[in-house]
């Protein structure tokens, strides 16, 4: 039973479009498979160049609002990089505190807000109000919880203030912290609430297998977020010096974001390629969670993804238990509420890594003397992941071509979906539209 | 609430008792409609009084039937000339929503490089492949705007306050008073005080001060005050021996797009000939 399916995200007319799938069956013949992405571009690269070492992490943090505070430490981190400034272990724990409450928010953001209203069937989450009251609160929660530890470490959860090169401007306040970590201790019936909301999610996901490349850093102390080096489930640990070799961008005809490849035609970063890479790092609860879903690392399907976040979601909330408790533990030491810390900039290049929730993240920047930008480079974890989103499609759609085409652009939609593209960093709005005839 | 995603019935007209309401995002970070879901229950709240029928961060349906439009973003390419027009005719209001929206806001840094430059050092040998408009520039230098929410992000009671005066038929006000009349109440220390530059005596209000009470400066992100040279707190500025000029020139980040307007002759409109804002190519578009 062959047949054609025309699957045509039409970028000009469709207002929404950014990120589309084209698809093309001609009686049973794949003719093209294609994941478009045109991004508007903003040029951060450039706009970096001339600004003073005090301005690089405040202007890059609006590459992208989800995930601000990882462009600000990763902006940070290249910073003190080139200018060999040190952070103190203290201010290295606030970050990590930081980065994980922002982590939590956007992963709480991607399984509540956009996942569960299709679990339920309904198109956003703002039904659920009336429909599941309950678990909508447990949402909810969940994410202003990811946003207090962001607001109580760095003043607010969208471009946050307090973060600069070489340390905070000012702490929280000893008190935040202990309200904190009593929100957090209670927060573990709300973390198998979702858990077990999604469970049912969990067994609607295709069974579709592809073994790929998976790139994260990783730590030999801790499940990698902050620190590390580059790790390859292909070739093991990398220099995050060789990052370039790494994330090694290229240009394709159908799309203006960049795509990237390193051993193979495409590789993975996200959720599932940290967990693929670090799994036995996750804390005892996150590691339950994995279990009760039979997550066994190396896991082969994209569509788990989202069960990899929901780990994680499990694992930031433990870990920010445990650094609270030893912020508290050693206490604050104490300093200016307008603190600068002093820096000398000197001319250097630097660059930061650090995992953020959509995968690994990368600036580096060269400085003059004067401390002024001279060149910048950003590689974010969404173009990391189109080239495998590709390969993903053109490996999926013949297994499933005979299906009705309402169900083949469902199952792709889910495909990317999966990947938890950053709406803002480079794709857009998923469109797809058939205009073809199908049998 | 039951309906709040639910489309138009098809001919557009079907009876409601709340505002139907779309959001919607141009070239930027995302960051306002971000504050929007960032109220967390009280979005709850906000559905109450108004319908949202389109809002791509947090639904997956959209409709075009709509009578208040909250844009997000600058324009960059043809392609979102062409979108925003079309909002245009679609909303009964449209709102700009954050700086970028509103006035140009980071977008805009770029905007006094070359633009063979800045293309060369982002895609490189790729650069002839990438089409958009050479500046970046704010919603209003394409469409009338009826009002403007700005800031990087957005103060999220700002918008709600906006919201509300919209659903009861009256105007959103945003201040018009520098930022430093809010820092006194916040009772920070003067970055001036402390050997920085701020920006505050010529920001406009209506954030609390939040970068200064967070211990740094004030950054611009909320646009200029109407009437810089008037209206800016010159008290401070006096006090430093510094005129609203030099301040604005010492830093650059939000106001590219502004300073621009400023350097026009006559307060005209369009800082570069119209034939200069053509795409390059096709505009973005494919």
């Amino acid at each position: 039973m062959s047949h054609t399916i025309d699957v045509d995200g039409d970028l000009v007319t469709r207002v929404e479009g950014h990120g589309s799938i084209v698809v093309n069956v001609d009686e049973g013949e794949l003719e093209t498979c294609e994941w478009q992405v045109v991004e508007s571009p903003r040029y951060f690269e450039s706009m970096l160049v001339g600004r003073s070492f005090r301005e690089s992490h405040h202007v890059t943090s609006r590459i992208c609002a989800i995930c601000s505070v990882s462009h600000t430490i990763a902006s940070l981190q290249a910073t003190e990089a080139a200018m060999g400034v040190s952070v103190s272990e203290q201010d290295r724990r606030l970050r990590k505190l930081a980065l994980y409450g922002e982590t939590l928010q956007s992963h709480v953001l991607h399984l509540g807000y956009l996942a569960l209203p299709d679990l339920v069937g309904e198109k956003s989450v703002l039904p659920l109000a009336e429909t599941h009251p309950d678990e909508l609160e447990t949402v909810i929660d969940l994410h202003r919880l990811g946003n207090e530890l962001t607001e109580v470490v760095t003043g607010r959860s969208v471009h946050a203030q307090r973060l600069l090169p070489g340390g905070f401007s000012q702490l929280p306040e000893e008190r935040e912290l202990e309200t904190l970590l009593d929100r957090l201790l209670n927060s573990w019936d709300a973390v198998a609430e979702l858990a077990d909301l999604l469970a049912v999610l969990a067994d609607e996901l295709p069974a579709f297998e592809r073994e790929t490349e998976y790139i994260s850093l990783t730590h030999p102390e801790e499940y990698a977020f902050t620190e590390g080096t580059i790790y390859s489930s292909d070739v093991g640990e990398i220099p995050v010096s060789d990052y370039r070799d790494v994330a090694n961008e290229y240009v394709v005809e159908h799309s203006t974001a960049k795509f990237a490849r390193h051993e193979r035609d495409s590789y993975m970063v996200g959720a599932l390629a940290r967990f693929n890479n670090n799994a036995e790092q996750l804390a005892p609860r996150a590691a339950d969670i994995a279990d009760r879903f039979g997550l066994d690392a190396p896991v082969h399907n994209p569509y788990l993804n989202n069960v990899a976040q929901l780990v994680e979601v499990a694992h930031l909330l433990a870990e920010s238990v445990r650094l609270i408790e030893a912020l508290l533990a050693d206490g604050l030491a104490p300093q200016s509420n307008y603190h600068v810390p002093e820096i000398d900039p000197t001319a250097g290049r630097g660059i930061g890594a650090i995992e953020v929730p959509r995968g690994v993240l990368f600036h580096e920047y060269a400085y003059d003397d004067a401390g002024e930008v001279t060149e910048a480079n950003c590689v974010i974890p969404t173009n990391q992941n189109h080239g495998n989103i590709q390969r993903d499609m053109e490996t999926l759609v013949p297994t499933i071509v005979e299906q009705p085409e309402d169900d083949v652009k469902h199952t792709l939609e889910m495909l990317v979906r999966a990947y938890d593209p950053c709406i803002s960093c480079s794709t857009h709005y998923l469109d797809v539209e058939f205009v073809g005839e199908v049998a | 609430m039951s309906d709040a995603s639910t489309p138009s019935d098809g001919d557009g007209r079907r009876p409601r008792d709340r505002p139907r309401v779309a959001f919607f995002d141009f070239t930027g970070c995302e960051g306002d409609q971000l504050q929007v879901i960032n109220l967390e229950d009280r979005l709850l709240d906000l559905v109450e009084v108004v319908e949202v029928v389109s809002f791509r961060e947090a639904m997956t349906d959209h409709s075009d039937d709509y009578e208040i439009a909250f844009v997000e973003g600058g324009v960059a390419t043809g392609h979102d000339e062409r979108r925003l027009t079309q909002i245009r005719k679609n909303a009964d209001v449209v709102v700009a929503l954050g700086s970028c929206a509103a006035f140009g806001g980071i977008n805009a840094l770029r905007n006094d490089q070359d633009f063979e430059t800045v293309k060369e050092r982002v895609y490189g040998e790729d650069a002839d492949s990438i089409t958009s408009y050479p500046t970046a520039r704010p919603i209003g230098d394409v469409i009338a705007v009826d009002y403007e929410i700005p800031g990087c992000p957005i103060d999220r009671e700002e918008f709600v306050q906006a919201v509300t005066a919209l659903v009861n038929g009256a105007e959103p006000s945003i201040p018009n008073y520098p930022v430093c009349l809010e820092c006194k109440f916040e009772e920070n220390t003067c970055a001036f005080e402390r050997g920085e530059t701020c920006l505050g005596p010529i920001t406009r209000g209506g954030c609390s001060a939040t970068c200064v009470s967070a211990g740094t400066h004030c950054w611009g992100c909320r646009g200029m005050v109407d009437h810089p040279n008037e209206d800016a707190y010159t008290d401070v500025l006096e006090a430093q021996g510094l005129t609203t000029e030099e301040v604005i020139e010492e830093y650059q980040l939000y106001w590219g797009w502004q300073r621009e307007q400023r350097t026009v002759a006559d307060g005209g409109n369009r800082p570069v000939a119209d034939d200069e804002q053509r795409p390059l190519g096709d505009g973005g578009d494919r």
